[in-house]
């Protein structure tokens, strides 16, 4: 039983951490171009990347 | 900043809008602040497709002076641009269509984040964990866990569960309470009252020791509910999205020139009456105005309905909205953006629009007749168990497994999922759906008015006749009118482009168009002219003779050599939708402002009975109140400025995309392909859709029904609860998941199955053929 002890609050933060970081997938604009970042992943970039560019 | 175009190009407009690129000006007034010292602006590209479009975008952008950043989006067929504040922007517009893409400024609010569906989905991911997790302690719970464990377990879930159900929550609640202050009530109240008496029960319970609580069922609730609203708004903002991207009609600004000569670019909203403004071919009207020196042809037809184009000159009053087709004008402008004739369409509209909000979404009306039936069970069962056995907390404990095992999961799915899955559909063919409501009012339309020019017709004539004794003559007049926008040359231009090539090239001299009469060039001696009579002809009594007919004249040397005749084009479409709607028994009218012949003869091409000509638009909207007094439930389809007050008022109404703005806006449906067979095709599918939502319906009642007698009973565990109230919701889901299946086709027909053919079949009337 005291296992449960520790088991518990792995499994909660666990939990958390995935849901943290959904929160912060969603506020950095990661679902911004869902059709885009499909495509993009084919690009070679043999010439650093495109965007964002300074 | 930079009110000051170049002096060269003042006369002609904003520098690079005769070719149809917003100005610098424009792209200035559209852009907004992002960040420090960075100016955005968002660009709609609709011919965006691929990956490799994204890639040459942004390589060509990021090439040009001055961008400090470009993304390209696939999902939202966009390109957002960034530059240093204070540089003048880049040309991006220019730019895009040297690598053969036409691209418009989008509406820039939509770049903007969406408050409303940042908080669902940061409400819907909250409630997915808590669910996740309070569940795994429910089946331990369930699977019988000691008590001492099994009340860790349900202290644990309280803990998760309080903050999920106040943040998550809170979107049902506020709902629920706008509701029951306004004295009505909707779908959020039961389901509110619902949890909260649920977490309260079961709080209770824990702090008892007792064996229920019903956390995951309270949770699981909220989880369901929210995946159907946060799906229902990204339909909503999808299209909402698509629709603001559709190029702007009305002017956002014009060259206006000062008392001391100097010019300036200024917004729409700051033009007062008296001031001076130069419109250059290709604008749009910003304000109403005077003609004070110059000459053109104005499209008058998203404004009025007209479909010819007018002439004008001197000392003529034009209204806002209209397109100055062929020479640069000096206007007074004689009112403010705000009392101008847009102005008022929009204050018509807003008038008409107070007798659509009467309508109650269904799930509101089911739950109208819903709450009061579960509460008084609930009570009921309350009041029998106290009475019978004396025992409160028993009885308190049945009346809340009533009211969690009849809470309105599957109810409260029933309508959104229908509709998102229905909006889909829609979305795949072209038509965007602005708000579910418009979906459930469709799919009562019974009486179908669509305006005539713009909407029933094509946006350019055709040549319908050519007079004339030489076969070259059209490839002449075609040379001449490649070099206008005027929609009789575009149309001239297209019929030569259909010919059969004839061998070399004219070459013309002196090219030039005269505004409001034609076009004239020299070929070799002869002087060539493409225009009206009057203009073209020497000779009086050719001009009496030929000008009651309206055509076009081309001649050589003031003598005749070919008279056009033009007629409107239908859309694509538009007899099969006609003809479709008719045989379903749905009534088709034609409401038109243009003079009665050109509406006569559309109506009598497309069997169409009842039309109306020269209405202005407080007539169509008495005849829309006139319709809906009779009973009937109207769907309007038009696109004019004119139109817009009747697209309001009408029970349900629908727009192509070259609509003007305020059209759009009012629509509820927009349609994007230019086809009219999305007419029928919309109208078969919210029927569809009506008919698996009362489907829904009829499975969550019968499902209530048999479950309400076990709680009541006493008989409901939580793991009861959780099975059927999951097992309810999926069952929901997969009926309205029918909705994406094809309809058996009926009748055999040859060739490949038409838009109308597959929306015949399902519209509910026995449907033959469309013969």
């Amino acid at each position: 039983m005291s296992v449960l002890v520790y088991l518990i609050p792995v499994s909660i933060a666990l939990g958390a951490a995935g849901l943290l970081a959904f929160l912060w997938s969603l506020r950095s604009g990661q679902y911004q171009d869902l059709d885009g970042a499909a495509e993009r992943v084919l690009f070679d970039d043999e010439e650093g990347p495109e965007i964002g560019k300074p | 900043m930079n009110q000051h175009p170049p002096e060269a190009a003042a006369y002609a407009g904003p520098p690079a809008a005769q070719d149809g690129y917003p100005s610098r000006e424009e792209v200035m007034l559209a852009s907004r602040l992002a960040g420090k010292d960075l100016r955005e602006v968002r660009f709609s590209v609709p011919s965006i497709h691929c990956g490799g479009c994204l890639r040459s975008i942004e390589r060509a952008l990021g090439r040009l002076d001055n961008v400090a950043e470009v993304r390209a989006n696939l999902t939202t067929k966009s390109v957002t641009v960034r530059w240093p504040d204070g540089a003048p922007p880049p040309p991006i517009a220019e730019t895009l269509a040297a690598i053969g893409h036409t691209a418009h400024l989008g509406s820039g609010d939509a770049a903007a984040t969406d408050r409303t569906q940042a908080e669902l989905i940061r409400a819907l991911a909250v409630a997915g964990f808590a669910a996740g997790n309070i569940m795994l302690f429910s089946v331990s719970v369930w699977s019988g866990a000691e008590a001492e464990l099994r009340n860790l377990f349900h202290v644990l879930s309280a803990v998760i569960a309080f903050p999920t159900l106040v943040y998550s929550g809170r979107i049902f609640y506020r709902s629920a309470w706008a509701a029951i202050r306004h004295g009505r009530t909707n779908m959020d109240v039961p389901i509110s009252i619902g949890v909260a008496l649920a977490f309260a029960m079961s709080l209770y319970d824990t702090v008892q020791g007792g064996p229920h609580a019903y956390f995951d069922a309270a949770v699981m609730l909220l989880f369901f509910l929210l995946i159907g609203r946060t799906l229902d708004h990204f339909m909503r903002a999808r299209a909402r999205s698509a629709v603001g991207d559709l190029a702007k009609l009305t002017a956002r600004g014009a060259s206006v020139e000062h008392e001391d000569g100097s010019r300036s670019y200024l917004p729409v909203d700051e033009i007062r009456p008296g001031m001076t403004i130069l419109l250059a071919a290709g604008e749009r009207v910003p304000v109403d105005a005077r003609v004070r020196s110059g000459a053109s042809t104005i499209d008058r037809s998203l404004v009025t309905g007209e479909s010819a184009p007018r002439p004008v000159s001197a000392d003529a009053v034009i209204e806002a909205g209209t397109l100055n087709l062929t020479g640069p004008l000096r206007l007074e402008a004689i009112s403010t953006a705000r009392d101008s004739f847009l102005a008022e369409m929009v204050q018509l509209m807003s008038a008409a629009e107070a007798g659509r909000s009467a309508y109650r979404r269904l799930a509101d009306k089911a739950a109208g007749l819903y709450a009061p039936l579960v509460h008084s069970a609930a009570f009921l069962a309350f009041l029998g168990w106290a009475v019978a056995t004396g025992d409160y907390h028993r009885a308190a404990t049945i009346a809340i497994a009533v009211l969690i095992i009849t809470c309105p999961c599957a109810l409260g799915l029933a309508v959104p999922i229908v509709q998102v899955v229905a909006a889909r559909r829609l979305y795949e063919r072209g038509v965007m759906v602005k708000d579910g409501a418009g979906l459930e009012r469709l799919a009562e339309a019974d009486t179908v008015v669509f305006d005539k020019t713009g909407t029933l017709t094509a946006d350019c004539p055709e040549l319908a006749h050519i007079y004339s004794a030489d076969d070259r003559a059209l490839e002449l007049a075609a040379a001449l009118a490649a070099h206008s926008r005027h929609p009789q040359s575009l149309a001239i231009v297209a019929a030569q482009a259909a010919q059969p090539k004839h061998g070399e090239t004219r070459h013309l001299d002196d090219l030039r168009e005269v505004p409001g009469q034609g076009l004239e060039a020299r070929a070799g001696s002869a002087l060539l002219r493409l225009g009206r009579a009057e203009w073209a002809l020497d000779d009086p009594a050719a001009i009496a003779a030929l000008r009651q007919q309206s055509r076009t004249i081309l001649s050589r040397n003031g003598q005749l050599v070919a008279a056009f005749a033009f007629r409107e084009r239908l859309r694509p479409g538009a007899q099969g939708a006609i003809a479709t709607l008719k045989d379903h028994g749905i009534a088709v009218e034609i409401l038109s402002g243009d003079h009665a012949g050109a509406v006569e003869s559309l109506a009598g091409n497309l069997g169409v009975t009842r039309f109306a000509a020269g209405l202005r638009p407080g007539d169509k909207l008495t005849r829309l109140e006139a319709l809906a007094q009779a009973g009937r439930k109207v769907l309007m389809v038009g696109d004019g400025l004119n139109d817009a007050p009747a697209l309001a008022a009408a029970h349900v109404s629908m727009a192509p995309s070259s609509a003007v703005d305020v059209g759009r806006n009012a629509a509820d449906f927009v349609f994007m392909r230019g086809n009219l067979e999305a007419v029928p095709f919309a109208l078969a599918i919210a029927r569809r859709a009506g008919r698996l939502i009362r489907e829904n319906f009829a499975l969550a009642i019968l499902y209530n029904a048999v479950a309400l007698p076990f709680a009541v009973a006493g008989y409901v565990t939580p793991l009861a609860a959780a099975l059927a109230m999951s097992a309810s919701s999926l069952l929901v889901v997969g009926n309205a998941l029918r909705l994406n299946r094809e309809r058996p086709r009926k009748t055999g027909r040859k060739g490949a199955p038409s838009l109308a053919d597959r929306a015949a079949q399902s519209l509910p009337v026995a449907a033959g053929g469309a013969e």
